[in-house]
């Protein structure tokens, strides 16, 4: 490296630093009791000395100083990444499966808790996939429909002791009907003004189940819900009702891996690329897309009617704005359009807060900044979609 | 042209508009099977707004718009590819993050003959050789004289009677603008109509048997290629001169 280059990368740190003064003293230094600069200065001087040391091993390794360590360091990284390609997928898949059935006999009541969070957000994270990752759909009031599955078994099972297993379909369907009362006016639309709508109907949802007294007990919501059985048993047992949400993950994971890949997944994707060209090439927009707005629906229909038997109460301040937005971030941040890519985002969206639970005030202070670099360094995600050599047309 | 063989594709004093705004104010036009037909004319003369009212895009707001005598009117643009009249649209408008191979078969999207489609397939890259080479990449990495080929390519996939071209010679190299309007004619002599929007005018006359010349929105005039080429008003205006 030369000095110059050096010069420039010193300075942008420097700028950097800076930067990040102005917009941490306010957020630190300005109390009920007066202005402070003690607590600023020292956060900062902690992340200012970490960022020089930082740069100086980034220099040293640049100058090469450090090749004793990092040539072994990429040769065992290229050797992991080699037999990850030679591993036939299905043995790599069973271990993941293995590792996700073994999970719970290992492990205590919060590890339980947490994994069901993180899969039924995968349902989710999936779900919302196919409108936006695939069909290219921007939809920020997802979570309407994991209300709607979630009230769906609410209801069917308090009103008429439906069982759980009778309800998931039923959860599906419904929420793909809310699926296509929503797609249906907007398919006209694109880019901003789909978001827009979509934002209204998720808000729509939820003023529904908080103010339908009748129906949805308002803002009380709805407690009593019955848990799942097999064969007269409940599912009482927190790593029960894990295996219920492994099993819906998966059907999950299976049907929008097939869905990714058919003819379907194909046209969606054209969808998104361009409608006008995709309807020159005899696709019909207004059904895939109103399919689309459908599948994904139903996906989140599982996942709510799953989430109703698990709280055993649904309210309505679970499906605020802020979930969908969430659901959209795990997307984004996994890689749009590819399954293990939204299954990462959604562990590092759902698992790492509670591993940082420690920074407590600061958790969403980190979170907003890993998104933004992020962003900013992966823009196509942590697994990005990969989406060369994969077809069945390509075989040969 | 005789006048007792119908056309294959008519357009019969056809309106169309965004919204208030008449893009087409009334054209009429015959395409007869096997013909290379050109339209010219400036910017906004309503080129690409005719193509668009072909395929149902636009809505033409009065006229009829024949194919095979029926009228097509009212048909969704998804299904004229699957009665063979296919579009090559403006711009190229490939599937960019799709690669060169899945762009092809989306071109056969709505075809389940297999065994057609493989032998389509076969004929486009014999066409496009540069397709085959490039056949896993990303339609996005493509030249914009690949890109206009895949364009091509993709709309040959759908085996199509009568191919609407608009605008291919658009931002492309001399020598590639040639190179693809040979390409225009050999598919033409493989049996296909093809209808030719350009600003290029001395290039699109060469190539077709019949012009016809467009201003803002209405035709001007309508000929045998060669001698729209030596008219004095169209050389004048078109062609430079």
């Amino acid at each position: 490296m030369t000095t110059q280059e050096s010069k420039k990368l010193w300075l942008s740190c420097g700028v950097g630093l800076i930067w990040f003064l102005i917009i941490l003293w306010p957020l630190l230094g300005i109390t009920p009791e007066g202005l402070e600069f003690g607590k600023t200065f020292k956060v900062f001087g902690y992340v200012a000395v970490g960022v020089v040391i930082l740069m100086l091993f980034y220099q040293v390794q640049q100058a090469g100083k450090l090749n004793f360590v990092g040539t072994p360091l990429k040769a065992t990284s290229v050797g992991i990444g080699k037999i990850y390609e030679i591993t036939p997928r299905w043995i790599l898949l069973g271990i993941v499966l293995a590792l996700a059935i073994a999970f719970p006999l290992v492990t205590g009541r919060y590890a339980h808790d947490v994994s069901i969070s993180v899969l039924i957000y995968i349902c989710l994270g999936l779900g919302l996939n196919i409108v936006v990752g695939l069909a290219g759909l921007l939809d920020l009031g997802y979570i309407a429909f994991y209300g709607v599955g979630a009230y769906t078994y609410a209801l069917m099972s308090l009103h008429f002791g439906l069982s759980f297993w009778l309800c998931l379909p039923i959860a599906g369907v419904t929420a793909a009907i809310a699926g296509c009362i929503i797609g249906y006016p907007t398919l006209r639309m694109r880019g901003d003004y789909l978001a827009i709508v979509t934002l209204g109907f998720g808000e729509i949802v939820r003023l529904i189940l908080n103010n339908w007294m009748g129906l949805t007990n308002g803002p009380n919501g709805i407690m009593g819900i019955l848990r799942p059985e097999i064969f007269g048993f409940q599912l009482n047992k927190l790593w029960m009702l894990y295996y219920v949400i492994l099993g819906i993950a998966v059907f999950t994971i299976l049907a929008v891996y097939r869905l990714n890949f058919s003819r379907i997944g194909r046209a969606w994707e054209a969808i998104r690329e361009d409608e006008t060209a995709a309807e020159l090439m005899g696709v019909n927009t207004f059904l895939l897309k109103l399919l689309a707005y459908a599948m994904g629906a139903t996906f989140a229909g599982f996942a709510g009617a799953f989430f109703a038997a698990r709280m055993r109460f649904v309210g309505p301040e679970s499906f605020s704005f802020l979930e969908s937005a969430m659901v959209l971030a795990m997307v984004v941040l996994g890689g749009m359009g590819s399954i293990p890519g939204v299954i990462l985002g959604v562990l590092a969206l759902v698992a790492l807060p509670e591993v940082f639970r420690e920074f407590e005030l600061y958790r969403m202070l980190v979170f907003g900044g890993v998104m933004t670099l992020m962003m900013l360094i992966r823009p196509a995600g942590i697994w990005p979609a990969k989406r060369v050599g994969r077809r069945s047309e390509e075989a040969d | 042209m005789a006048d007792n063989i119908t056309p294959i594709l008519e357009l019969k004093n056809v309106v169309s508009a965004y919204g208030r705004i008449k893009a087409l104010k009334g054209i009429s036009l015959k395409v007869f099977p096997g013909e290379i037909v050109t339209i010219i004319g400036a910017n906004g003369a309503g080129k690409s707004t005719t193509l668009m009212t072909i395929c149902n895009i636009i809505t033409a707001v009065e006229g009829d718009i024949l194919y095979k005598g029926e009228r097509i009117n009212n048909i969704a643009s998804d299904i004229l590819p699957s009665m063979g009249l296919c579009q090559v649209p403006e711009g190229r408008r490939i599937f960019p993050r799709l690669t060169v191979m899945e762009n092809l078969d989306m071109g056969a999207f709505f075809r389940k003959d297999a065994a057609d489609i493989k032998h389509d397939l076969e004929r486009v890259f014999e066409l496009f050789p540069k397709l085959r080479e490039r056949r896993k990449q990303l339609g996005g990495t493509l030249s914009g004289g690949e890109q206009q080929m895949l364009a091509m390519g993709r709309a040959l996939m759908s085996s199509p009677k009568v191919l609407l071209l608009d605008e291919p010679s658009m931002g492309l190299a001399p020598l590639l603008v040639k190179q693809i309007f040979d390409i225009i004619r050999m598919i033409n002599s493989q049996g296909v109509t093809v209808v030719l929007v350009e600003q290029n005018a001395n290039l699109a006359l060469q190539c077709a048997q019949r012009g016809y010349v467009l201003e803002t929105g209405t035709v001007v005039m309508e000929d045998e290629a060669d001698k729209l080429l030596t008219n004095p008003d169209i050389r004048k205006a078109y062609l430079g001169e």
